[in-house]
């Protein structure tokens, strides 16, 4: 049940300077968390509680609304099947079926291997692409249940040493926004704000 | 082959045509994304031309344009903007691309294959209304779209396009890459708000309406829809004159659409705003090209999963909200969603009232309870175990969720006529009646696909409930 990493905190600290009000740092500090251990640990949770300064169940509490943050460890790679309208109509149903036969496992549950989660999603912004999946929340177009079936011997036989490879679940953006220094404006707290910004005209100085 | 056994011509998501672009222009371009390939095609000329004027100069080219919203309610942005109270700082901008509306495709696109023009549209929208600060709220689930968006700020800041002293001048701005966790809601403005400040995505009881006068920690804040930010670059080069010459008076420039379902083409195409009709989009060669071979149109989404149904007597209606609505529904997001004649209808309708039975934030009863209630039993019906009962039981649930006369469209076959949208609401936000919508339409547009699957109601089952009594079928069982 590990808390943030030392490297994790420091970045925990660089992104909660990037808002006006610390607690606003919460999701994505929750989604460094998943990061560094696949799912949303207890400790990890109370560790940002202090970092933004709230109390834990109150970590808890936005943690808990999302559905992307897991509470329990997950697979390697999360396998969402989505189920709504457009992909349901060309085929959803089966392949959800399908890869529940395939894994060996019913929706919601983890293989034995630790290796896959299905899961049952709702819409991914795909829809002209259906039916579609996502693995640990990147796209797969037009599966049949042949793509499903050499998808999976392609997770199986994958080198996590690719850097094209689809990291382990935790991981979204492999990309992290960095702000030099010199150039951040820097947040500033709302109440210690008391006039436009210094290119703005005041409201009613332009009207005169 | 798909699993459906019906062949589909493999398709990119976008498809390009021959209709004016404006915030397309850059798809088919291979390094569209990078600073590099953005500024080899125009980019950031349109914040360099703002940056001449002034700002109130800026918002009134934007007000002038007319651009209606593209989150769905589709309201104009300028006089959005406009709703600020004057000389309240701080005022903070908040980027919705929480694109999560069943059938709607689009804002993923554009964060995706065009980042930089949706960093220059919020460069405009800051400096027009003096906003000090951006936030660029993404989607959870889109991690492409994450790490697009990230790079092009890391490569915008390092060259002096976003932070301090933008291109030389005063004009400084933070832009800061937030993302969800998901949660369908959270795409309702209060409840972005909400989750931005690291709540529990639920929307916030109204009034005020508009985050506009108490938003973010309680200031002014514009909320708006990713497209709608992507067309501010275009209207900054080339005006609002040129931008109102594109589209009808009312519905100016352009939109992009999603069509997904049964169609040959489906695709995201981007079509010229209150003129084009459902008819060209779905059939016309230039988009979709008709329905899959040897099927006929059933009925059709026309504004995102929330929105009543059409059917083909709708196919003429053109993209222009003063005719939708009257016609009983929207135009919502921007998707469209194909059913064709082997579509089981109580099933489509059951799929689009779990997702809003699913995503429902709980805050209001009428939704958390009626929403889950509507997806019970038509699943109910659906596996053979409804009854007429049942079928009164899913409206008297809209009615507590959407007391009075509901929109629908007209029908040359039953004989009916249409309902005008919007409806009333017992809710603070749409997904309650979101969930009653796709049921309502069902129901009222093919009622014979109803009827065949329920049964009457037993006297012997009546009394029973009306006394509360076990069930005659179930005596048996208790018994054991």
């Amino acid at each position: 049940m590990p808390r943030l990493n030392a490297n994790n905190e420091m970045l925990a600290r660089e992104i909660i300077a990037r808002y006006p009000v610390r607690k606003s740092a919460l999701i994505p500090l929750l989604h460094l968390a998943q990061e560094q251990d696949g799912y949303v640990a207890e400790d990890a949770m109370a560790h940002i509680a202090e970092l933004v300064e709230v109390t834990p169940a109150e970590v808890l509490g936005t943690c808990s609304f999302y559905e992307m943050f897991k509470l329990h460890p997950v697979g390697h790679y999360v396998i969402n099947v989505c189920g709504t309208l457009s992909c349901q109509l060309l085929g959803a149903d089966e392949l959800i079926h399908h890869a529940e036969d395939r894994l060996g496992i019913k929706v919601g549950a983890t293989t034995e291997d630790g290796r896959f989660t299905l899961e049952k999603a709702e819409c991914q912004a795909a829809c002209t692409e259906a039916p579609c999946l996502q693995v640990n929340y990147r796209h797969e177009y037009r599966v049949t249940t042949d793509d499903f079936d050499a998808m999976i011997d392609r997770l199986n036989n994958a080198d996590q040493k690719d850097p094209a490879a689809i990291p382990p679940h935790g991981t979204l953006s492999t990309v992290r926004q960095q702000i030099p220094s010199g150039r951040a404006v820097g947040a500033v707290a709302p109440e210690l704000v008391t006039g436009p910004p210094v290119w703005m005209p005041t409201e009613s100085a332009e009207e005169s | 082959m798909s699993s459906t056994g019906i062949e589909i011509e493999r398709a990119a998501g976008f498809v390009k045509n021959e209709t004016p672009q404006i915030v397309t222009s850059r798809f088919d371009v291979e390094d569209s994304h990078t600073l590099v390939g953005y500024l080899a095609t125009g980019g950031y000329e349109g914040i360099r031309k703002a940056l001449t004027q002034t700002p109130a100069e800026v918002h009134g080219e934007i007000r002038d344009a007319t651009v209606l919203g593209r989150g769905g309610a589709g309201f104009p942005a300028g006089v959005k903007w406009g709703f600020m109270p004057p000389d309240v700082f701080p005022r903070y901008l908040v980027v919705n691309g929480d694109e999560s509306e069943p059938g709607t495709y689009k804002d993923r696109l554009l964060m995706e294959l065009d980042p930089h023009q949706l960093i220059e549209g919020c460069l405009i929208a800051s400096y027009a209304v003096g906003l000090s600060q951006c936030f660029l709220y993404v989607r959870g689930e889109m991690a492409l779209a994450q790490e697009r968006i990230a790079t092009a700020l890391n490569e915008a800041y390092a060259a002096g396009y976003v932070g301090r002293n933008i291109l030389g001048t005063d004009f400084s701005l933070d832009i800061i890459l937030h993302w969800g966790a998901g949660a369908y809601v959270v795409g309702e403005e209060t409840a972005l708000i909400e989750s931005l400040e690291g709540n529990r995505g639920m929307p916030r009881l109204k009034p005020p309406y508009f985050p506009a006068a108490i938003g973010l920690y309680g200031k002014p804040t514009i909320v708006n829809n990713v497209e709608t930010l992507a067309n501010l670059p275009w209207i900054a080069n080339n005006g609002a004159e040129e931008y109102r010459k594109i589209g009808t008076e009312t519905s100016p420039g352009t939109r992009m659409v999603a069509v997904s379902g049964h169609v040959k083409r489906p695709g995201v195409y981007e079509i010229i705003n209150g003129t084009t009709t459902f008819r060209q989009l779905l059939f016309d060669e230039e988009y979709c090209g008709g329905m899959l071979e040897g099927r006929t149109l059933k009925a059709f989404v026309p504004g995102g999963g929330s929105a009543p149904w059409f059917l083909p007597d709708q196919l003429d209606l053109p993209f222009e909200a003063s005719e939708v609505g009257p016609a009983g529904s929207m135009l919502g997001s921007g998707a469209i969603m194909v059913m064709d004649d082997t579509t089981d209808i109580p099933k489509a309708a059951h799929s689009l009232t779990r997702f809003y039975a699913h995503e429902s934030c709980g805050k209001c009863v009428p939704c958390r309870e009626g929403g889950t209630w509507l997806e019970r039993i038509l699943g109910r019906i659906i596996d053979g175990h409804g009854t007429t009962r049942d079928l009164a039981m899913l409206l008297e649930v809209g009615e507590t969720i959407c007391p009075g006369d509901f929109p629908h469209a007209s029908s040359e076959r039953l004989g009916l006529d249409a309902q005008r949208f919007p409806y009333q609401m017992t809710t603070i936000c749409f997904v309650g009646p979101s969930a009653f919508a796709p049921i309502h339409s069902a129901l009222t547009l093919f009622p014979e696909e109803f009827a065949e699957r329920v049964r009457d109601v037993t006297d012997e089952e009546l009394a029973a409930s009306a006394v509360g009594a076990v069930p005659v079928e179930l005596k048996g069982v208790a018994a054991q």
